[in-house]
């Protein structure tokens, strides 16, 4: 947007007052530049020491990525990440564009119930935790209720290593679904209503409506949804560490987790700082392969 | 005659109702499926609700009790009054407001600066910034913290908490400035204004609504985070979620107060979130749609 609204030569007026508007930036440069850009260049230099809070530092050079290289529990950590990640973008993206189609449409008490609908994204995330805690708990949970009054038998939930990540995801879900349906809903307000209607006169189907009409010209909608969804699954943590801390054992512990315990519980810093290096870079490298995906789907819409 | 008047009649009111059974039908299925969608996210909401205004016996009784008989306020008392969630809710105000403040002084002339310089490196920085893990900042910010002896003080957390609010406001504020048209600026560049008269006089005006969705997304965000006030704060300078989870979690294992807690720290978002509606999508999205 801010590029198509860049004349090719800069109005006389302001072009003579730009050192005059770079003043109203240094503010905010000196503080980015204090808690952002000094933090990541400190992360960087830590990473290249042999460092525990409390001891000497020992420059080690890059030994603190080669063990990480070799470090079996935070290989494992990714394995995790990735496996949260996948089912915590997939998921809300289907459910969230169902819901974006059903509040598409006009009825009644529709401002409200799309406002009680998108109430769990802004919760407090460690709040929202603490319920979902009490709600798996195995014997006294209401999920295990619910599971009973329909049939079910009782589930584990966080409490089963297999089981840990899913549930956690149903937590992600539930918090982050309303996004993607109001990212959707977005797209849909967008839509140009000619080609329903001669679709329509040619006998198509609604199925058919959403396959070959609505869904590609919503599709760069739903890549936006699976970036911004990609970036903050990938970097969650409050839930995880409320519900589960990571277990049982090591079942649910992501990157972050990892970091946390490496960080905060063993205060080894130099070890930390190898982790942030790796873990910005797998976050950058996702974001960078989705926009470039978002880039190529709006070719193939336009 | 009578029978030749009759038979048509019948076959037409047939004919019209079948068409209105296969509509109602069909208006049931989709509200069967409003009620799907909509019912998990109140539901959670409700038994939160219901938690906090019952009494343990209550609480942990299985089947569960849903509708608190009678309900209760004693778990509310209990962490105000045993659990000083009063001193921890001062502190979340302090610290959000603090850190929201001073991110709207230094964020407010920059979204303008940016607009009107096309400066689209500073906002790749803020984008790259918000993307970034929380906790990658809080490792060198506690060592340093460490090194001038500010562990455990509110200033150490506003301070870190600027790391959440400052980005939130300059890409907000500098979207919004950039739709604002120019044309009303170079009217009073003609008339002799410096940069500052206009930045003062003629964009901030206009850009009262974009400030107003920065702040309460600046304060919603800084409000919600959990980690810095858990690593960050001692026993007396802990904000809202870093207490709820640390207090009460290990100190008590009741589940009423737990719950009252989760509702007091989870309120006041809500209660935000109201006003803005239709922008939060636009400040979530940061980047994603526009950039």
């Amino acid at each position: 947007m801010s590029a198509r609204s860049t004349p090719a030569a800069p109005s006389a007026f302001f072009a003579r007052r730009r050192r005059n508007y770079r003043r109203f930036i240094i503010p905010a440069l000196v503080v980015v530049g204090a808690v952002i850009i000094f933090p990541w260049l400190f992360t960087v230099w830590m990473s290249a020491f042999d460092w525990k809070i409390g001891s000497v530092a020992h420059f080690v050079g890059f030994d603190n990525y080669v063990n990480l290289a070799t470090n079996q529990r935070f290989i494992e950590s990714i394995g995790h990440t990735f496996y949260f990640t996948v089912l915590a973008v997939v998921v809300p993206l289907v459910l969230g564009t169902i819901a974006a189609l059903i509040f598409h449409r006009e009825f009644r008490w529709r401002g409200v119930l799309r406002a009680v609908f998108t109430m769990p994204m802004m919760a407090t995330p460690v709040a929202i935790a603490l319920v979902w805690t009490m709600m798996f708990h195995p014997q006294q949970g209401v999920l295990n209720y619910l599971l009973s009054l329909v049939g079910l038998p009782p589930s584990l939930w966080v409490y089963s290593p297999t089981l840990v990540i899913p549930s956690l995801v149903l937590v992600e879900i539930w918090h982050w679904t309303p996004l993607v349906m109001l990212i959707v809903l977005g797209g849909l307000a967008a839509l140009p209503t000619e080609p329903y209607e001669s679709a329509r006169l040619d006998g198509a189907t609604e199925w058919q409506l959403f396959r070959f009409i609505t869904l590609p010209l919503i599709a760069p909608f739903l890549i936006v949804a699976a970036v911004i969804r990609t970036i903050d699954a990938v970097k969650a943590f409050d839930t995880i560490y409320v519900i589960s801390q990571g277990g049982p054992g090591t079942a649910s512990e992501t990157i972050n987790l990892y970091l946390y315990l490496q960080a905060f519980a063993f205060y080894n810093v130099g070890n930390a700082s190898a982790v942030v290096v790796v873990f910005f870079g797998i976050i950058l490298a996702l974001a960078l392969l989705l926009l470039h995906v978002r880039q190529r789907a709006q070719w193939a819409v336009l | 005659m009578t029978h030749a008047a009759a038979a048509p009649r019948i076959t037409i009111e047939r004919a019209r109702s079948w068409p209105r059974l296969r509509r109602a039908v069909r208006r049931a299925g989709f509200w069967l499926s409003v009620v799907v969608i909509v019912s998990p996210a109140i539901l959670v909401f409700l038994w939160m609700l219901s938690l906090s205004l019952k009494n343990e016996i209550d609480n942990l009784a299985y089947p569960p009790v849903f509708i608190p008989d009678p309900p209760t306020l004693k778990n509310y008392v209990q962490v105000f009054t045993e659990n000083s969630m009063g001193l921890y809710f001062w502190n979340s105000i302090v610290v959000s407001g603090c850190a929201t403040l001073i991110a709207l002084a230094v964020g407010v002339p920059a979204g303008y600066g940016i607009a009107r310089l096309q400066a689209h490196r500073f906002m790749v920085l803020i984008l790259i910034a918000r993307m970034t893990p929380a906790l990658s900042y809080l490792i060198p910010l506690f060592t340093v913290f460490q090194f001038l002896g500010l562990n455990n003080t509110l200033t150490a957390l506003v301070i870190t908490h600027l790391v959440i609010t400052v980005p939130i406001v300059v890409y907000v504020m500098a979207g919004h400035f950039e739709t604002l048209p120019k044309e009303l600026e170079e009217a009073a560049l003609i008339d002799g204004g410096s940069a500052w008269t206009l930045f003062r006089y003629v964009a901030l005006p206009l850009a009262r609504p974009g400030i107003v969705v920065g702040t309460i997304l600046a304060f919603i965000f800084s409000w919600n985070n959990f980690v810095f006030g858990a690593v960050l704060a001692g026993r007396a300078t802990r904000t809202l979620p870093a207490a709820v989870y640390n207090v009460l979690t290990f100190e008590q294992l009741a589940w009423g107060p737990l719950a009252g807690a989760a509702i007091v720290v989870t309120l006041p978002v809500l209660m935000l979130t109201i006003f803005i509606q239709k922008e939060i999508v636009a400040g979530l999205t940061t980047g994603g749609v526009k950039a």
